[in-house]
């Protein structure tokens, strides 16, 4: 086990590297440099800027030295200071702005996934064991929906709807006292039911998804031979079901929330603009529009470091629920 | 050929013993192309989906001709105006063929300020075919000024969907987003069609070093949530760009993101049909690499690609309408599904104007559309099974 975790977070250094090198190229892409902007602004703002000021900013950022050493100051800074950098939009270090933003991201995003699990799991089940029933196309037809459908669209007709049934408008995430309100139970109680709608809306097309492929593995598992030997020796059908064909067509559950989790997050993205959520997605847009771009480089970066870290962690968890994988060694 | 086959079997119709058995025949000898077609046709959604999907594109490819007014027509009187209904009742005249609708008179709310609109049977405007309207140029080339339907004067207002905030027809904008929005999907997935099977084939014919780097760079590409990628992606395309480069820039950015996808299916299959004894009979007797990829390899999956090509269509639709919904894809000038989506980004205005909805109903419908087809097409896609 511990061999074959430590091949995995190894495996992940290359990984990570390439990442960064992405995310930095994408930092240095538009036009000019963060830099240049920031001076600009100043000028704009009617701040003379001298050119000794000029020169000690790049310094700071070695904007003077060649290419490979600004990602090498810059992946430094990130890894021993925790400096993802300035934003010149909020004129404040990245690493202070994004926080909060990134935690609600977190918290709505896990939710979710917790919601695809505990509808998904189930209705798979019950799919697979009533097949071919009412119930099983009523519910193949809405995973199908759910497929197809994005959440920003889907989101997009749900509040038009509940706003002209009720009145209500069902957007951000607490009510205006509570916005920029330190964390506390009133602000959870707050949260709780506004939370409601995002979680459903961005876990869509997850639970989709994965109502199919538990009905799908469960369906194959059942036609198994054992479970008829099983079923011949006169075990209890719940206590077969249970004791075997689901264990075993959860596994690729667990193997899939290296998509799930980024699928996640991906779709919050669009889905926390339409319905104005205090979390990244509105946030990196608006710092794309200003080409604040340390801002989004570090979005792009923390997002991405997550998403692996999430796909290592469901690949220790199928290691340890599947003993194949772990005595199988490293390969698949 | 399939038209005689249809009238013959018609004309057998009492007979279905007989019926049965000729199909059995031809069943045997029929080519694979032919036994996926009858399995296709067997999917009624599926070949549904197919036909309007069809329309859709043929509308799309007409726009000029079949929307009623230019797109960038404005009927300044009409702002943020309702759609009118389409009416055969003449409350005088009793019932007519010719369709008409009423002009639309406003009011303004004394405490909101707000303008309503409310239909003027003064106002009566019959609807006319084929007829002279606003000059335009079909496919950019052909001067023409011959609309299918409208108004005999162009200047009167015939808006079936609405208007938005600049008095522009909500269903002609719409007709013409459907060009962009949806030739977007097809040209779009040529580039990732071809990056799909050019690494995909390579990871999976050559192995070794190859497919250990192509694998390591899919991975990668999971790895960076997509849709913040695409957002910072297309935020970099310099502003300056004209609607076309933009359009082009925005498809070489999927494609570099989205092949990853077909690439892993054609390795798949490739990685297996490697290993038939058909593989190995051609090697051995000679035939070059090239040789069996394109002769004994590519026919094998060739229908898994289309149905994976059709089910990753809808995926670049809705991207492209993504973008352009926020903001950063194409851009106002220009009309997309997207870009009308824009004006229904907030609350107020979908309260108010719940019109400006109208192109999401267009697009959940080609992104339903496509997937029943994708679904039909995979069903149909292994006929031996």
């Amino acid at each position: 086990m511990l061999n074959y975790i430590s091949y995995r977070v190894l495996q992940l250094i290359p990984l990570l590297f390439a990442i960064s090198i992405i995310v930095f190229v994408i930092i240095q892409l538009p036009p000019g440099d963060f830099l240049s902007q920031y001076i600009a602004q100043l000028k704009n703002s009617g701040t003379a800027v001298s050119e000794s000021t000029i020169a000690s900013l790049q310094m700071q950022y070695g904007l003077d030295k060649s290419m490979y050493m600004q990602y090498f100051i810059w992946i430094k800074n990130i890894i021993i200071h925790g400096d993802f950098g300035r934003s010149f939009q909020y004129n404040q270090p990245v690493a202070d702005v994004i926080g909060p933003r990134l935690s609600l991201t977190l918290i709505i995003s896990l939710i979710s996934l917790i919601f695809v699990w505990a509808v998904a799991i189930p209705i798979g089940i019950y799919s697979a064991t009533h097949q071919y029933s009412i119930m099983d196309y009523v519910f193949t037809f809405i995973g199908f929906i759910g497929l197809a459908m994005p959440g920003f669209l889907i989101a997009l007709v749900l509040i038009y709807f509940i706003f002209a049934q009720t009145g209500v408008a069902i957007t951000g995430l607490f009510s205006p006292e509570f916005v920029d309100a330190p964390w506390s139970m009133a602000k959870v109680m707050n949260m709780l039911p506004r939370i409601i709608l995002p979680v459903i809306v961005i876990g869509m097309s997850g639970t989709a998804s994965l109502i199919r492929v538990t009905r799908g593995m469960l369906l194959d598992e059942l036609s198994k031979q054992y479970v008829i030997t099983a079923r011949a020796k006169g075990v209890a059908e719940n206590r077969l079901l249970f004791k075997y064909p689901v264990r075993m067509a959860i596994n690729p559950l667990i193997s899939t929330i290296g998509w799930t989790l980024p699928a996640l997050i991906s779709g919050e993205a669009i889905v926390a603009i339409v319905l104005n959520l205090q979390t990244t997605g509105p946030m990196l847009l608006k710092a794309l529009m200003f080409q604040d771009m340390y801002l989004c480089g570090s979005f792009l970066l923390i997002l991405s470091v997550l998403t692996v870290l999430g796909t290592l962690l469901s690949d220790i968890l199928l290691a340890w629920v599947d003993p194949r994988i772990r005595f199988g060694g490293a390969t698949e | 050929m399939s038209l005689i086959t249809t009238i013959s079997n018609a004309l057998r119709g009492g007979k279905p013993n007989r019926l049965r058995k000729s199909q059995d025949n031809s069943y045997e000898v029929a080519s694979q192309w032919r036994l996926m077609w009858w399995k296709f046709k067997k999917h009624k959604v599926a070949l549904a989906s197919a036909i309007i999907l069809l329309f859709f594109y043929i509308v799309a490819a007409f726009c000029e001709f079949l929307s009623p007014n230019l797109p960038e027509a404005r009927f300044t009187e009409y702002k943020n105006s309702p759609p009118q209904k389409i009416h055969f009742i003449d409350p005088q005249t009793g019932f007519q063929f010719r369709p008409f609708v009423y002009g639309m008179s406003a009011k303004v709310d004394e405490k909101t300020f707000r303008r309503t609109f409310a239909p003027d049977p003064e106002k009566k405007y019959e609807i006319q075919f084929f007829v002279k309207g606003e000059s335009y140029k079909m496919w950019g080339l052909i001067p023409m000024n011959v609309h299918l339907f409208g108004l005999k004067n162009p200047k009167d207002p015939l808006i079936l969907m609405g208007t938005d905030k600049l008095g522009h027809d909500l269903f002609s904008r719409i007709i013409y987003g459907g060009r962009i929005s949806l030739s977007f999907g097809l040209v779009g997935i040529v580039l990732t069609l071809v990056l799909g099977l050019v690494l995909g084939g390579i990871s999976g014919y050559l192995g070794g070093v190859a497919d250990t780097i192509i694998q390591r760079i899919i991975d990668l590409l999971i790895c960076i949530p997509t849709i913040p990628l695409w957002m910072a992606l297309t935020a970099a395309l310099p502003k300056g760009w004209s609607a076309e480069q933009t359009y082009f820039g925005l498809i070489i950015i999927f494609s570099i993101i989205g092949w990853t996808g077909l690439a892993r299916v054609v390795r798949g299959k490739i990685l297996t049909l490697r290993e038939e004894d058909f593989t190995m009979a051609a090697r051995l007797a000679g035939a070059s690499g090239f040789r069996i990829i394109r002769k004994h390899l590519l026919p094998s999956f060739a229908s898994y690609i289309i149905v994976n090509v059709t089910l990753s269509i809808p995926g670049t639709i809705l991207g492209e309408t993504a973008l352009s919904f926020i903001g950063v894809g194409l851009q106002a000038p220009v009309v997309s599904w997207g870009v009308l989506l824009q004006d229904a980004q907030n609350l107020e205005t979908l309260a108010y104007y719940p019109w400006l909805l109208w192109p999401t109903a267009f697009i959940i419908l080609t992104v339903l559309m496509f997937n029943f087809l994708g679904d039909g097409l995979r069903d149909a896609a292994d006929p031996y099974k």
